[in-house]
Formats: C-alpha cells, sequence, structure tokens
C-alpha cells in the first residue's frame, strides 16, 4: 500500500475516533488496512503486548512509567551528564540541527521531548539573530532615504508583531521541564518560550499549528514511534518540517567497537560519579542500541505520510539528523 | 589453603566442591528471582541476581569506578555514596581478608550464617532506651539522639561481586555507628578521623586508610595535636591488637556494658573524652 493510501487510512481512523459518520464500507475497509499495516490503535487493552526497555523486554504500559522514573531521576544533572558523557559535542550536534532548521523570524517551533530547552533556546537566540541580521540589512539598505521613505517607515514600524518567532517546549516529565524553566530565567528568556507538559504520543495541540516540528534525542524513550509521528504530521502546517536528532548505527566498523565500549564501559561510571545513578545511564545506552538504524527510521518516517525524507550522519552515524516535510 | 598431608588432587577437589557449592547458590538465587518476576510479571533487571542492588561491572569499570569516585569524593567529602562506591571497588582483598577472620572466629561465622542487619525497623528502641545507663544498647541510643543520626542512612552494596563480601561490606558500613559507641567517639571530624584510624588499623580497607590519611587535613591545629599525640596512637594500637569488631553479634549484646564489651574486645577507653557538642558539622563522614 503507498503512502499517500495509508495516510488516507489513518486518517479515516482517525475521523472514526471522533464519531464522526462514515459509511461501514469505508470503515470495514478502513478497520481491515489498520490490521494489516498493524496499527496498534486498535489492540486490546487487555493484551499485554511488550516491547523493550533497553535490553529488558517489559510490558508497554509500564515502559512509560518507567521512563518518567529514569528522567525524573536524572533531571537535575542532565546537562552536566550531557557534557561529560559526550564531551560537550553534543553542543555541535544541537548546532548542526539549527544550522539545518535555518529558521526565519515568524516561525513557530514545537520542541517535543524539549525537557531542560536546549533547542528552543538556540532557536531563540537563531532567530533572534536572524532578525538583527534583516535589521542590519535593511538599514544599509536605506543609506540615504528621501523623504517619501521616511513616512512609509513610519507607518510601518511595529512590524515586530508579526514576526515574533515562539517556541512551545513539550516534555512528559514535569522535572525537566522544571530544570528547563529554571535555565530559562537564569539566562534571562521570557518572550516567546512556553513550556507544556504533553505526551509525544498524544500531543495536546490542534491540528496544523506549527512550523517546525522537532525531537532531539527523545523519540527512541518514546513507547510508540509510529504515533509519535503521526502526532507529529498532525500538529504540522501543511508546508510543515519534521526533523529529528537520534542517536544512531555507526557505520564504521573500528569506529562502532570503540562507541559500544565507551558506552558500556565508561557512561554507567559516569552516570555513578557524577548523578549517582548508574541504572538509568545504563538504560539510555541500551536504549540507543534498540533505536532503529538510519534507514529503518526513515521508512517509518514515510510510512507516517512525510515526503523529501532525509537523513545525514553526524560524527561518523553516532547522531543520525532526520528530516521530513508535511505536503 | 595448603594442608599439609594433602595431595594435590584432594585440594582440586575441594576447590571443585566449593565452585560447586557457589554455582548452586547462584543458580537458585538466579532461580528463586526468575520465579519471583515472572510471578509479578515484571522482570526485575538482569543484574539484580547475586543480591539486591547488586550491579555487575567488568574490571575496566571497577577501575574507573574506583578512579572517578576517589576523585568525587575528594572534591567534596559529603558524598557518601563515593566514598561508598570507592570502598566497595578497591576493597576485595580486605573483605576476603576480613571474611576469614570472621569464619575463624565463632560469633563471627555466627554473624556470617544468620546475616543480621542493623536498622531502625529491626532494633527495639523501647526495650534498649530502658535499659540501665553504661549498657551498650542505651549508649547505643544516647549516641544517636546525641549526634542526630540514623542507622537507615547507609548506602546499599553494589558492586561487590561475591554476595558473603557483600554483607561483609554492608555489616562494616553498619558497625561504623557501634564503634562509635564504643570507642566513645562523636561525629565531628575529629572523632570521625579517630574512627578512621582505627577501621584501617583493624580492617585494612583502602577506602579506610584513605579517609585517614585525608581526614587529617581538614583539622585546624589544636585538634591535629591531640589527633597525633594521644588519640591518634590509642586508635591505631588498639585497631591492631583488638578482636574482629565485625566477628560481634551485637544484637545480642545490648545489655553488657559498655566497659565490659571494650574488655572483651582488648579496647582501651578512650585517652580523651569529646564530647558531641563540640562538633563543627553534624554531617557524618563514613
Amino acid at each position: 500500500m503507498s503512502a499517500s493510501m495509508r495516510l488516507l487510512v489513518r486518517r479515516a481512523i482517525r475521523l472514526s475516533d471522533t464519531n464522526i459518520q462514515i459509511s461501514a464500507a469505508a470503515r470495514a475497509a478502513a478497520r481491515a488496512a489498520a490490521r494489516s499495516s498493524s496499527c496498534r490503535c486498535f489492540s486490546d487493552a487487555a493484551e499485554d503486548r511488550s516491547t523493550h526497555f533497553g535490553f529488558e523486554t517489559v510490558p508497554e504500559t509500564e515502559k512509560a512509567k518507567r521512563v518518567y522514573k529514569v528522567f525524573e531521576n536524572v533531571a537535575q544533572r542532565y546537562d552536566i551528564m550531557n557534557d561529560a558523557m559526550s564531551l560537550g559535542i553534543h553542543r555541535v550536534w544541537k548546532d548542526m540541527l539549527l544550522h539545518a532548521m535555518h529558521p526565519q523570524p515568524g516561525v513557530r517551533l514545537l520542541d517535543v521531548a524539549g525537557g531542560t530547552g536546549d533547542i528552543s533556546f538556540r532557536f531563540l537566540e537563531y532567530v533572534r539573530s536572524q532578525q538583527e541580521r534583516q535589521k542590519r540589512r535593511a538599514a544599509r539598505s536605506m543609506q540615504t532615504p528621501s523623504w517619501q521613505d521616511i513616512s512609509n517607515n513610519y507607518s510601518t514600524e511595529d512590524e515586530d508583531g508579526p514576526l515574533e518567532s515562539r517556541a512551545v517546549v513539550c516534555d512528559i516529565n514535569k522535572e525537566m521541564l522544571k530544570v528547563g524553566k529554571q535555565k530559562a530565567d537564569s539566562m534571562g528568556i521570557s518572550t516567546g518560550l512556553s513550556w507544556v507538559v504533553g505526551d509525544a504520543e498524544e500531543l495536546p495541540f490542534d491540528d496544523d499549528q506549527f512550523d517546525i516540528y522537532t525531537i532531539a534525542f527523545g523519540i527512541r524513550n518514546v513507547t510508540h514511534i509510529d504515533q509519535a509521528l503521526q502526532e507529529a504530521l498532525r500538529v504540522l502546517k501543511p508546508g510543515g518540517r519534521f526533523m529529528c536528532l537520534e542517536f544512531s548505527k555507526v557505520t564504521n566498523p573500528v569506529l562502532a567497537r570503540l562507541y559500544d565500549a565507551y558506552s558500556f564501559q565508561m557512561i554507567p561510571v559516569l552516570g555513578e560519579v557524577i548523578a549517582g545513578d548508574w541504572k538509568s545511564y545504563q538504560y539510555l545506552v541500551e536504549s540507543i542500541r534498540k533505536f532503529p538504524d538510519q534507514e529503518e527510521f526513515t521508512g517509518m518516517i514515510e510510512d507516517a505520510g512525510f515526503y523529501c525524507v532525509q537523513y545525514r550522519n553526524l560524527t561518523g552515524g553516532v547522531v543520525a539528523l532526520h528530516s521530513g516535510f508535511k505536503l | 589453603m595448603r594442608v599439609s598431608g594433602q595431595t594435590m588432587w584432594q585440594q582440586h577437589l575441594a576447590k571443585l566442591r566449593l565452585y560447586q557449592r557457589q554455582c548452586a547458590l547462584t543458580s537458585k538465587a538466579v532461580r528463586v528471582h526468575q520465579l519471583h518476576s515472572t510471578s509479578t510479571g515484571f522482570t526485575d533487571r538482569c543484574y539484580d541476581d547475586l543480591y539486591p542492588g547488586h550491579i555487575h561491572t567488568t574490571p575496566i569499570q571497577k577501575a574507573l569506578l574506583a578512579v572517578g569516585s576517589g576523585v568525587a569524593a575528594l572534591q567534596n567529602p559529603y558524598r557518601h555514596d563515593m566514598v561508598a562506591v570507592l570502598g566497595e571497588t578497591t576493597g576485595h582483598l580486605a573483605l576476603l581478608n576480613l571474611r576469614d577472620r570472621m569464619r575463624n572466629d565463632p560469633e563471627g561465622y555466627t554473624v556470617l550464617t544468620e546475616r543480621p542487619r542493623i536498622r531502625l525497623s529491626t532494633l527495639d528502641l523501647s526495650k534498649m532506651a530502658s535499659l540501665p545507663d553504661g549498657s551498650f544498647g542505651r549508649e547505643y541510643l544516647r549516641f544517636l539522639e546525641d549526634n542526630h543520626v540514623t542507622p537507615d542512612s547507609r548506602a546499599d552494596v553494589k558492586f561487590v561481586d561475591n554476595e558473603e563480601l557483600a554483607y561483609i561490606m554492608q555489616r562494616y558500613r553498619e558497625v561504623h555507628d557501634l564503634l562509635h559507641t564504643l570507642l566513645g567517639m562523636p561525629t565531628n571530624m575529629l572523632g570521625e578521623v579517630a574512627v578512621k584510624w582505627f577501621e584501617a588499623a583493624q580492617t585494612g580497607l583502602p577506602m579506610c586508610a584513605l579517609g585517614a590519611v585525608l581526614g587529617p587535613l581538614r583539622l585546624n591545629a589544636r585538634r591535629l595535636q591531640s589527633l597525633f599525640t594521644s588519640l591518634g596512637p590509642w586508635a591505631l594500637q588498639n585497631g591492631r591488637r583488638s578482636r574482629c569488631i565485625l566477628s560481634i553479634f551485637y544484637e545480642r549484646r545490648w545489655e553488657q556494658s559498655v566497659e565490659d564489651l571494650r574488655q572483651e574486645l582488648n579496647i582501651e577507653p578512650p585517652p580523651i573524652t569529646l564530647s558531641a557538642t563540640n562538633k563543627k558539622s553534624t554531617k557524618k563522614y563514613e
């Protein structure tokens, strides 16, 4: 079944969920298609499906709770641990995400699993500098203004209103958001930023709301990745961009061995010494191994209904930046 | 341990039997754990198979942990969990030594088989409070109250890869407070350093030795003087000659008087009496 057909079917399912009357035949076709495409929307609630939590197998209902606990424990030391574990390289990855995004003033960003707000802060900084650059360019081109130009300028002086960019940080974990808010307060950022508690599989936003959806190092913790992708499609405006930064498979075998050794030997030790929590960081490195590789994830994004899906490997495949558009 | 007269073959057989017993115990533990996990429908991490809270670590990880926790503990001595991890990762030989000493002592052997734990839930506080002054139980309770500490604040052992040694480590941590009572030392810095010197001489744990060496760096001149002239030598001498402090079944000796217990353990009373009000900080230095 082609991606567009699947999209149509999924829309039909969603419509049927919201109790809109559609023809019985279409409904039956939708259900059959859903079952064939292994959509979990209609799975029996009593059926105990299991999924992976790191290298462990746990019931699906448990996974979200355990992930919540992990991030609740690590929230206070999250940023310090990121710097220690990646030797500061995570900042480069996030900067590269922003450069690939290249947001212009006036766009609305939804940063899912945004937690401590790294992406959103960078986003606001980026659009602010873009805005300044535009102002400077405008000023340069208006070196010798005529009286007509000056009077035009006065009439269009409050252009800043519609060009205000907004970032919404959405995370399921209140502790992480708390830490993010404290960071924002200490950095003095207040305008254009809002903090929302929400589940990536069921976002508390209307359809067609955002220009850009990002999820950085969060999607591997989601229990149902396909649902998160569908929600991403739903809340994006047509023409909106989906961007995902996530740990992925290292292609070079030598680097892969080094990376594995570092992940499994060093990172839990760092977790114990710096954050006093071995097991959370053991889960973190195991969850990276359980996440699908670059090509498979590209397929999943396409299945959800995105177009022009591409990926870029950063640091030899340690991190992959996936991008897709809602058209 | 070579016993003269035994052939090499008999020694190998003894070792094999010991190994088999260990394997049987481990597999039994794993089976019990598996049974538990299937009944709850929720598998716990595969790490907890030797004892609850156990985390498997490779030698590289242990080395990294030792170095990392050492640095962290030096930077911030109030990080008791780091001191604990340092003790666990560096104390293997000392723990083996302690285990042998406990096994050779009849009361110590009882402790090893019965595995008592000291925590608020196992202590009968009202009964201990009703004991006469000078009895071990009453003095211990007084020590807990004066210094505002509780026996429940000890971190669990995580990185020791042998169940019995892990218990010995845990017992060492729990006996630490009792040692304060026996030695008559409060929980201020001077008292803690004195106890550390005693423990270093007694147990030979590298973590105690490190604490003993670095602890005095935080003392002022007057206390340093009292440490080096009277408290220190007293602690070291008594640490060396006293009976193994882990071999005592303290839970059955609450009624015994402190003096009596000291005599039995071959410990002299402290040369100076330090009071609990004489403390700079209320934090414990484990």
